[in-house]
């Protein structure tokens, strides 16, 4: 195993920053970090726990109750940071709280969507503040079993949670009647081993329960039917990780972070063509071009041609129209895209459009899980098309064929594995048309001479 | 209830239920192929996305559930080009020469392909191809290029098969149906895997390429097998058959069939079958007339009674045969002045019938039953259907138990107590003693109530639908009588059904003719050890059939003539006579079920050369031979005679009550004789794909072991 040590060392040898590196925009949730202070204590020396003792009463104060912790969470505008961006305290309030068996919570962190890095981090230099949040969760939603999924591929990471794990329950922090209350909540963590389709909620279920991870159609939904058939409630892993913070200093606090609907700080992976890629910690609502600017500005100083904003799923949005855009769930979606995970990939002025939707086709017919039809065959037929255009030969009706498979696919799938492949088929075939058509024209006439 | 409107039809349907059984129910037809009703909904297809009002997205109708006032739409745009894209998707990667496809003419995805397809394919690539495997005798999957991946099949073997065999590997386009758990697919079930596929992925390996679905004439008919009676329907082409499927009957064997009742017929067309009469003349066989023939059994009999008595006469028939058989059988015997039949091939205790031995119950209700204690029986193999719907009631939570000398695997969750077989009554008087102990009245036989006899006690004495049911192994028991016995009072006391499974097609049947002594008469055991000097062997193969088995020739050593009446060259050693008999699809007749369901069929071909039905044989034989009032034009009025046109035993006609006294039982005797699954009967054990089934390998690996 490596040691946090090695990893540290590195970490600064390769000179790559993130967030936890002074990379944000005031005001911060994930403060104070310089990658080697993730352990119990220094997580309580910055206040770590505090939370999940001011509910539990064991600060001096009357505690709170499970209504009003969920309220907090409604208050702080907080929304889903796994991509779909729903509203946390709404999902918490879902769980049937009365049911009498087994209820179960889960961590989503089989971050497998490209461009996104956010999770890996929050867990690796900040795991306890994803296991207090899942804990002050838990207790909202009268839930004594946890389990945190983490992608497989980042097995440092699972390590590393592993190791606060231990350290949260030498500390009383989980098991039975944690600080001396009457609440008890364990926690496990588990990985995959590193199936794209596994982030969804339903297929993370199937695996975790040691099944083949394919999605389950919905409804029931998994607050009815959830892990083993119960009830389970699923956020992602900064979704958690942002709620000792909310606790701590009120959902009023954390909703001013960010803007109305949009309360809070958000991670953005930044990657692509930038000077600086990393993760970066800024309130939603900042604009595009500062976050661009902290990353360093467009490599080369090349110009900015286009993003795609919220990782490889989300619609691509040339670059005009990004630069107008904040960065929080609104001002993307009222533009055509998604804020999605927050993985920022920038494409400058060199970038050949085809190729990289060649790229991102055939990610998604490789991680198709081959369930349902239209993503089975369709996701296979989208790249096979672009990669005939790609590579010279492209006939004049595969651009309308294209547009037509992507569409037929989307909306009619168990999963949204199907659209993820389709939107971005669709907004290039929107926005940069004429690549596509120069590719073709250039191959037909290859063709005639 | 709620109501829902479809199509602009009202349709008021359970609530829970999805908006494809609202479209049942209205007649309407939605595309659909993962979707079957005895299977878990998958909505992985997508052929059946439908409209619903206020949805954005078209939904499957499998798996939409309905709700009061909701609006459904099956025809509207939106719809139908939800359900041509799908059907775009799915034929992109399935290879279009339906003309080399054994599923051709008879195939879902064809079909829904007129009417959704597109005349041309906007696909240009290559195709997917996925490789053959061998997975078994019986299912080929040698064009699983074709697979739609709706996971029918691996459903069908998770749910009803009770072992999931097949299963999907891979993702995306890559994805592929295979075998998951060993190499070969072994279920006694498998297949309805042919049947639930939608496309010629998994097609019948026997009946491959023999003949298209167009050609095929369908007969209805009764599986002739075990004691389920399965409905199916004999496909037949120029008078022969050439293939067996399921006919849905919901009470019966809902729309499978046990893997024999569909792969048998393949001994029908065997070169085993005998198609003309047969002498044995100076250790010689020779093909004789009818004539020749039937004079020779009629005299030989005359000189055996005339020399020995009418009591050295006797029968030994098959509860395979049909009713009508049995019943002629027994007036021709009883009309010679003996009482010398017996259908109790393989048991060892004979009593005097008390009355007709039946399942106790309707066969449907073993699906909703709260708990079973199957007292020796490889209830799996032995019955594979009625273990399937014993696996459904498990589903649902069904304590099953078993006692048995060894443990089996049912694919299903059962507490399996295994004791000898000599132990069986104690263990039986055990549970007794605990539900004596749990009630507070005293035990009918001393018994220890130990922790596993607890349970089944009090799971029997918890719930409403309970049966102690006493398989073949039981029936065969040395101890029978005793078995019954224990099992009245448990039904007694704790409001049990109690019953027999029953082993063959016309079990019940058999007893309900008089196949069996009913004055002192010999018994299959007295007979098969020689004490008869005339003896017919309807249907039935000493060596196979009988307890004695191989020590069968044996006994018939000293037997003047013993006339075999059989579809197949059988019994060659002991026999001299053979006289050709038709299999059940050359004759009609009727089948009496475990729970006394009275099914009649037709012969679906003509006899195969000079077969002749054995209603007839016999009917003549008794003519020759001068029995009064044996003339009868047709098997249905052999069946009137007996039966009237009665279709149901009644309750007063079957009873499994017994006055046997609880008593110590003393020696058990030998191990109770039991057939394997593909050696129950003449057809199975010449049906050369079943013979190839790892069941019938590990049968006979343990009968050489």
């Amino acid at each position: 195993m490596t040691t946090a040590a090695q990893i540290l060392q590195q970490f600064q040898a390769t000179g790559v920053q993130t967030c936890f590196h002074d990379r944000h925009i005031n005001p911060q949730i994930y403060a104070d970090l310089n990658g080697s202070n993730w352990g119990i204590k220094d997580y309580e020396a910055r206040g770590g726990y505090a939370a999940l003792k001011k509910i539990l009463g064991k600060d001096g104060g009357e505690g709170l109750t499970q209504d009003q912790v969920i309220a907090t969470v409604k208050e702080s505008g907080l929304r889903g940071r796994g991509g779909a961006g729903f509203p946390t305290g709404l999902k918490w309030s879902f769980m049937p709280r009365q049911f009498p068996g087994q209820k179960h919570l889960v961590c989503n962190s089989d971050e497998g969507e490209p461009g996104t890095c956010k999770d890996r981090d929050i867990l690796m230099y900040n795991p306890h503040s994803v296991i207090e949040g899942m804990i002050i969760g838990a207790y909202a939603m009268g839930i004594s079993l946890g389990y945190n999924y983490i992608h497989g591929e980042i097995f440092q990471v699972y390590e590393r949670f592993e190791a606060a794990l231990e350290e949260a329950r030498a500390a009383g922090y989980l098991g039975d009647n944690i600080l001396g209350s009457s609440f008890n909540f364990e926690l496990h963590a588990h990985h995959g081993f590193g199936a794209y389709i596994c982030g969804e909620e339903t297929a993370l279920l199937e695996s975790l329960e040691g099944k083949k991870g394919q999605p389950r159609f919905k409804p029931p939904f998994p607050a009815s039917f959830g892990l083993y058939g119960k009830p389970t409630t699923i956020n992602n892993t900064e979704t958690f990780a942002a709620v000792p913070w909310i606790i701590r200093h009120g959902g009023q606090a954390y909703l001013e972070c960010g803007k109305p609907n949009n309360g809070g700080t958000k991670i953005f992976s930044v990657s692509g063509d930038v000077e600086k890629p990393g993760n970066y910690e800024v309130p939603l609502g900042t604009p595009f071009a500062k976050l661009l600017e902290l990353a360093g500005g467009v490599r080369k100083g090349r110009q900015l041609k286009a993003v795609i904003p919220g990782g490889s799923s989300s619609p691509v949005l040339p670059a005009a129209i990004m630069m107008e855009c904040t960065m929080d769930y609104d001002s993307i979606a009222k533009a055509g895209s998604m804020l999605g995970s927050g993985a920022v990939i920038v494409m400058d002025d060199s970038r050949d459009m085809v190729e990289s939707l060649l790229r991102l086709s055939y990610f998604y017919q490789h991680e198709s899980c081959g369930q349902c039809t239209p993503c089975r065959e369709g996701t296979g037929w989208l790249w096979r098309v672009v990669n005939r255009i790609e590579h010279g030969q492209g006939r004049a009706e595969d651009i309308e064929l294209l547009d037509n498979v992507a569409f037929n696919i989307m909306g009619r799938t168990i999963c949204a594995l199907g659209d993820a492949a389709a939107m971005p088929v669709r907004a290039m075939l929107k926005h940069f048309r004429h690549e596509f058509e120069a590719k073709i024209a250039a191959a037909s006439k290859a063709k005639a001479a | 209830m709620v109501e829902i409107e479809l199509d602009g039809q009202k349709v008021e349907i359970a609530e829970g239920s999805m908006v494809i059984h609202a479209a049942e129910k209205a007649n309407v037809y939605i595309p659909h192929f993962c979707y079957h009703k005895k299977l878990s909904i998958a909505a992985s297809c997508r052929m059946c996305l439908v409209d619903i009002e206020k949805a954005p997205k078209p939904m499957p109708a499998c798996a939409t559930p309905v709700t009061q006032g909701m609006i459904v739409h099956t025809k509207t745009d939106k719809a139908l080009k939800a359900q041509q894209s799908v059907m775009e998707f799915l034929l992109i990667n399935h290879p279009l020469d339906c003309p080399i496809c054994d599923q051709g003419g008879e195939c879902q995805l064809q079909d829904l392909a007129v009417g959704y397809g597109a005349s041309a394919s906007r696909y240009e690539e290559e195709k997917r191809v996925v490789l053959k495997k061998n997975i078994g005798p019986l299912i080929s999957t040698d064009e699983m290029t074709r697979c739609i991946h709706c996971t029918r099949c691996v459903r069908f073997g998770a749910e009803i098969g009770g072992d999931m065999e097949l299963g999907m590997i891979n993702r995306g386009e890559h994805a592929e149906i295979t075998t998951v758990k060993g190499d070969t697919v072994d279920s006694e079930l498998s297949g309805n895997m042919i049947d639930v596929c939608p496309v010629g992925a998994l097609t019948s390996k026997p009946f491959r390429y023999s003949a298209r679905t167009w050609e095929l004439s369908r007969r209805k008919s009764i599986a002739p097998h075990d004691s389920t009676g399965a409905n199916i329907v004999v496909q037949v082409k120029n008078h022969r058959v050439m293939r067996v499927v399921p006919l849905e009957n919901e009470a019966v064997n809902e729309c499978w069939i046990a893997d024999r009742d569909r792969f048998s017929y393949e001994a029908l067309n065997s070169d085993q079958r005998l198609t003309r009469p047969m002498l044995k003349q100076g250790g010689q066989w020779q093909e004789v007339d009818w004539q020749t023939a039937l004079e020779y059994v009629a005299n030989g009999i005359k000189c055996v009674r005339e020399k020995h008595g009418d009591k050295a006469v006797g029968a030994l028939v098959s509860p395979h045969s049909t009713v009508e058989e049995l019943h002629l059988a027994a007036t021709l015997v009883r009309g010679l002045g003996s009482d010398n039949i017996d259908h109790r091939l393989r048991h060892a205790e004979f009593t005097a019938p008390e009355g007709v031995r039946w399942l106790g119950m309707p066969i449907a209700g073993l699906s909703d039953l709260q708990s079973a204690l199957v007292v020796g029986s490889n209830l799996r193999k032995d019955h594979p259907l009625f273990a399937q719907r014993i696996r459904q009631a498990a589903r649902k939570g069904c304590q099953v138990f078993a006692i048995n000398a060894q443990t089996y695997d049912w694919a299903l969750p059962a507490t399996q107590i295994v004791a000898g077989y000599a132990e069986w009554t104690r263990v039986l008087a055990n549970i007794a003693a605990a539900v004596a102990q749990e009630k507070g009245i005293s035990a009918p036989l001393p018994g220890q109530a130990d922790e596993s006899a607890l349970s089944v006690a009090r799971a029997l004495l918890g719930g409403e639908r309970k049966a102690v049911l006493l398989g073949n192994a039981a029936a065969h028991h040395g101890q029978a009588s005793q078995l019954l016995a224990l099992a009245q009072w448990l039904g007694k006391e704790t409001g049990a059904s109690f019953g027999y499974l029953t082993e063959a097609a016309n079990t019940v049947g058999a007893q309900f003719a008089g196949a069996q002594p009913r004055q002192a008469g010999l018994n299959a055991g007295q007979m098969l050890a020689g004490q008869v000097k005339a003896l017919l062997l309807l249907n039935t193969e000493p060596e196979f059939d009988s307890a004695a088995g191989s020590k069968a020739a044996q006994g018939l050593v000293d037997v003047d003539m013993v006339v075999t009446l059989s579809p197949f060259k059988a019994n060659m050693d002991v026999s001299d006579v053979l006289l050709p008999i038709a299999p059940f699809t050359e004759t009609s007749g009727s089948f009496i079920n475990a729970d006394g369901r009275v099914q009649s069929f037709h012969a679906v071909v003509r006899p195969l050369g000079e077969t002749r039905p054995a209603w007839k044989v016999l009917r003549v034989l008794a003519n020759i031979a001068g029995v009064p009032n044996v003339n009868f034009d047709s098997s249905q009025e052999v069946l009137a005679q007996l039966l009237g046109d009665c279709t149901q035993l009644s309750a007063a006609q079957l009873s499994n009550v017994t006055a046997a006294a609880l008593a110590d039982p003393g020696e058990a005797g030998a191990a109770p004789v039991v057939a394997s699954i593909y050696q129950l009967d003449s057809l199975v054990r010449r049906a050369p794909a079943l013979q190839h089934t790892a069941d019938a390998r590990a049968a006979v690996q343990g009968a050489v072991a």
